[in-house]
Order: C-alpha cells, then structure tokens, then sequence
C-alpha cells in the first residue's frame, strides 16, 4: 500500500530531526560520555515524590478538571506573582498541560492560522517550527547572533515582520545557547510587538535555572504585555520533573479558555498524580531549586571556564543549562566536529546545526552531569583539540 | 557553609585552578585559602575513600562504648586524650546518652579486638565499663555509598 497517500502532506512536509543520522551512532556505540541530555541529572527532590505516592495510597487515580485541579492553578498564580510579579486568576487565566511541550502547541494552534506567520528566533528548541507547520501556519525563522548575546533584537523582529504576521515565539532562558533576555531588551521587542499588534508565546521553562543573580524576567511584567503574552511554563526544569510531564500555559481568560477547549477534547485532563506532586513542589520547593540552582552555576562556571581555555570560545550563558561553545576554531562543520569527537573519544555532544541553521559553527554541551563526568569530558574534548 | 571546604571534603582531588572555575574565585585566593585552612587545622589532610570490605585481609572495626568517670577539672578531656593515643583507636567521640565516649577501633581479627579491650582499654584507670559492636557490613561511609546501588543514568532523551 502507498502510505503516503494515507498521511496529510502536512506531517510527510516536516522535516526529520536533522541529527537523527549521529545520534543511530551514538545509540549503538558502548560507554559514550554523553554532554547531551536535555534534562536535569537531579532526581525529583523526595518530599515532591512522596506527595505523588501519598495521592496514589489514597486512591486519587481519577482525572482532574480540563484546566487543572485549582489548588494547582492557585499556586501558580501565587508562583508567577512571587517570582515575577505577574498576577493571574487561578480560575480563568491558567491551564494545566502535559508538559510545557503540549501547552505549545495548543497555544501555536489556537492563535496561528493557515497562512499566518510565526516569528521562531533560533537557535532554540526543536518543537516551534514543526507544531507551527502543523497549525498550516508558517514558520519564520530570525537568526539571533552571538555579538548580541543571542538575544532576540526590535530590529531583527522589524525586518521579518509583514502583514500575515501573527505570533511572536520568545525561548529564553533559551535551549542550546543558555541566553536570556534582559528587562531592556524585553521592553525594547515590547514596543515592536505592540506597534505590529502581535501576540507573544513566552516558553519560560528555564525560568527558575538564570545566574550571576540575573534573575528571570517575564516579558508579561512589561507594560502593557500581560494582554499580548501567553506564558508556557512547568514542573521539569525547575524541579527536575521531566518524566511527570507537567506544564501550564498562563494568558488572557479569552486565550486561555480556547486553550482549555482544545485541551480538553485532545488531553482531557494532565496527569493527575503529578499534580499532587507538583502542589508539594510550589508550596514548599524553593529550597530544592536554589540547591540545583547552585550545583548547575558551579558546573556553568567550571565547563565554560575550561572550554575557554582550550580555546572553544564559549559565549558566557546566563540561563537554562547548557554551553554553546563556537567551534569553527577547528575548521569542522557542527555535524563533523561531534561525529570525530564521538569516534575519536566517545565523547557526545549535540551539534548546533540541530537547533536551527543559525547554531552551525557551535556545539551543544549540557552541563546537567556531575562534576566528575565533567572533568572527565573535558579533558578527553582537550585531548581530541590537541590531535585534530 | 564554606563552599570551597564542602567541595573539597567530597573531592580533594580537583586542581586549584579547577576549585577557582568552580567557584569563580581568583585562583590565588584559593591557593591562599586553602594554606589557610591548613595551616589553621581546619584541612587536617587528604586521603582516599577506601571501601575496606572490598579488600582482603583488611582486619575487623569494632564500635566501642565507654563509660567513664570524668575527671575534676578536666571533665573528659583526659581520659579521651590518653584513649586516642593507642595505634588500634581510629576516632573518639564524646557522646550524650547512655554512655560517655565512642570509639571506632582497628585490628586484625576479633581476637585482637577483644584483646585490646580486655587487656588495655578495660584497665585503664577511670573506665567504668565498655561495650564492644563489631561491625558486619559497611553500606555507607563519610557520605559516600559503598554498596553498587543502580548508578545507570537513565536518561535517555536527547535535546
């Protein structure tokens, strides 16, 4: 039979992982030091744990409400007002998603449609562009640049902008380049977004994870922002809560009720011992994440320290976890610099290419390992510099 | 805490201009530190973490209770300064409770244990009665496990 006739152009049209290829040899090679997952090594901080097992001894195994239960969207808005000093109504502006990963694309569905543009600056994560083409909207990529920090600038959202413009993507602290945006900076965009009438998806999933006391701040603080912003947040990062998959979206009651309506008729409703767990996690977490927080900041210190010094120019990231160290030192493309390490000291890095066309030249090194398989790491990266 | 003492009282092994990375302090600051402590008595050493039970012929560890009587003037301190004295004592504490000193004690063989207690420790002048505890199995010791628990990262999900 021809499945492609079976399948909508649309799904057939998204591109593949481009590093599927290097990752099928890191799947089959023995002790890989990897430097490439995506999450936190931390395990869910126990007391968060232990709120999750206790629901399930007392039998709490059925859904919650479409939007969450609200003694979990009571404690968000109090988180969003505590640490950013957003206020939200926990009955109408807060929906509980699988993930922050579904709160994206329900929200890049609910406010782009067919035809309608999306600004994407990259490099960033690998969903906005794909869940955008499933929406029939197109995506518009802005290259962000090191020079600038790879912040996101007025003048290059200016430049992309044209009539079929719709929504803003905003990912910081952003994954792979450990960026993040600056009050300056967000009142700078502020004033595009508004004069152009767009709406902005906020993807502040590292928001808890900024350092050098740069604390997060939130583009819906800025004025006159709260209206144009819908915030995707959640659990994973902050509380290292990957596999509970829980996330929410936070916006005007209008958007989020049409969030919600989707919500409900393709999830029902976010896995429910998660967020028993995860009102333990905002009521008494803050200790576990100034702890982590911590721990990542020595690492950043350590890693971005010693890739200098090998003479990897690392651009000095302030958020998330992760190092974006430029590697055109070496001659090699972002895919042949990983690949030889790989072969050469099965050490495995992402290549910046996987994050947008704007990340060749750079490699992706998390730093959510202990020190130790760090040190390690690092020194078999030397080794492999000085033989290139 | 010091972060730089928490940092080296799990890994003494990192290189100043490791610790000066980590900490994004100056590495001749804590070069500076470092002497400090040791000099002050805060840095007694560096050795490694050895799981003994992994080695063969390593001998035995008794845990040791005494009861003392404490001494005018000097309370406890002189009995525990001339109980540490002894090669086979590895550490000595002062405890609350049921009773007055703890000891971890060295030796060969049990035997050798018990006749250290008997002949040495028991005779002392002051001690009142020992308890001897000799220990089976170590799982966890100065914070670091010593029995394989699942070390896999599990973590599987790349980007």
């Amino acid at each position: 039979m021809d499945y492609n006739e079976k399948l909508t152009d649309t799904i057939r049209s998204v591109k593949p992982s481009g590093i599927r290829r290097f990752f099928d040899i890191v799947n089959e090679m023995d002790d890989v030091i990897s430097l490439s997952v995506g999450e936190p090594d931390f395990q869910t901080p126990w007391h968060v744990r232990q709120a999750g097992i206790k629901s399930l001894e007392l039998g709490r195994t059925w859904y919650t409400p479409n939007r969450g239960f609200k003694e979990l969207r009571t404690e968000i808005a109090k988180f969003y007002r505590r640490k950013y000093n957003v206020e939200y109504d926990p009955m109408n502006d807060v929906v509980v998603t699988v993930g922050g990963s579904e709160a994206i694309d329900i929200a890049i569905r609910c406010m782009a449609s067919a035809g309608d543009e999306v600004l994407i600056p990259q490099p960033s994560f690998v969903c906005y562009e794909p869940l955008t083409i499933m929406a029939g909207a197109v995506p518009v990529i802005i290259e962000t640049k090191v020079e600038n920090a790879f912040r996101l600038t007025p003048e290059e959202i200016e430049e992309k902008i044209t009539d079929r413009t719709k929504l803003l993507i905003l990912p910081y602290p952003n994954n792979p380049t450990g960026a993040i945006m600056e009050r300056s900076d967000l009142e700078a965009i502020a004033e595009v977004v508004k004069k152009h009438d767009l709406m902005v998806l906020s993807d502040e999933i590292y928001s808890e994870l900024t350092y050098g006391g740069k604390k997060h701040i939130s583009i819906a603080s800025i004025d006159g922002m709260k209206e144009r912003t819908v915030v995707i947040n959640g659990f994973s990062k902050a509380y290292a809560m990957t596999g509970w998959r829980l996330g929410y979206a936070l916006g005007p009651s209008e958007i989020i009720a049409m969030l919600t309506k989707l919500h409900q008729f393709c999830i029902m409703s976010a896995p429910t011992t998660a967020q028993y767990a995860a009102v333990e996690a905002l009521r008494k977490g803050d200790d576990d994440i100034r702890m982590m927080r911590e721990e990542y900041d020595m690492r950043r210190r350590f890693v971005v320290g010693s890739l200098n010094n090998m003479g990897l120019t690392c651009f000095n990231p302030e958020g998330a976890f992760y190092a974006f160290p430029c590697i055109r030192s070496t001659g090699l493309s972002s895919e042949e610099f990983c690949t030889r390490l790989l072969q050469a000291k099965k050490v495995a890095l992402v290549p910046g290419s996987a994050f947008g066309e704007s990340g060749e030249g750079y490699a992706r090194l998390s730093y959510s390992y202990s020190i130790d398989h760090l040190r390690r790491a690092i020194e078999l990266i030397g080794e492999f510099l000085g033989e290139l | 805490m010091d972060k730089l003492l928490q940092i080296l009282s799990e890994n003494s092994k990192l290189s100043t201009a490791e610790l000066s990375m980590m900490l994004g302090e100056p590495e001749d600051y804590i070069i500076a530190q470092i002497k400090e402590y040791e000099k002050s008595g805060i840095i007694r050493g560096y050795r490694a973490v050895v799981n003994w039970d992994d080695v063969p012929d390593s001998g035995v560890v008794a845990l040791i209770e005494l009861k003392v009587a404490p001494q005018l003037q000097k309370g406890f301190d002189e009995i525990a300064e001339r109980v540490l004295k002894y090669k086979e004592v590895e550490s000595v504490y002062l405890m609350a409770g049921a009773y007055d000193l703890l000891l971890t004690v060295k030796g060969r063989s049990i035997q050798e244990i018990s006749s250290f207690v008997a002949r040495q420790l028991a005779a002392m002048d002051g001690i009142l009665s020992t308890a001897t505890h000799f220990m089976l199995k170590r799982y966890k010791e100065n914070g670091v496990s010593l029995v394989d628990v699942e070390k896999k990262d599990g973590r599987e999900m790349v980007l």
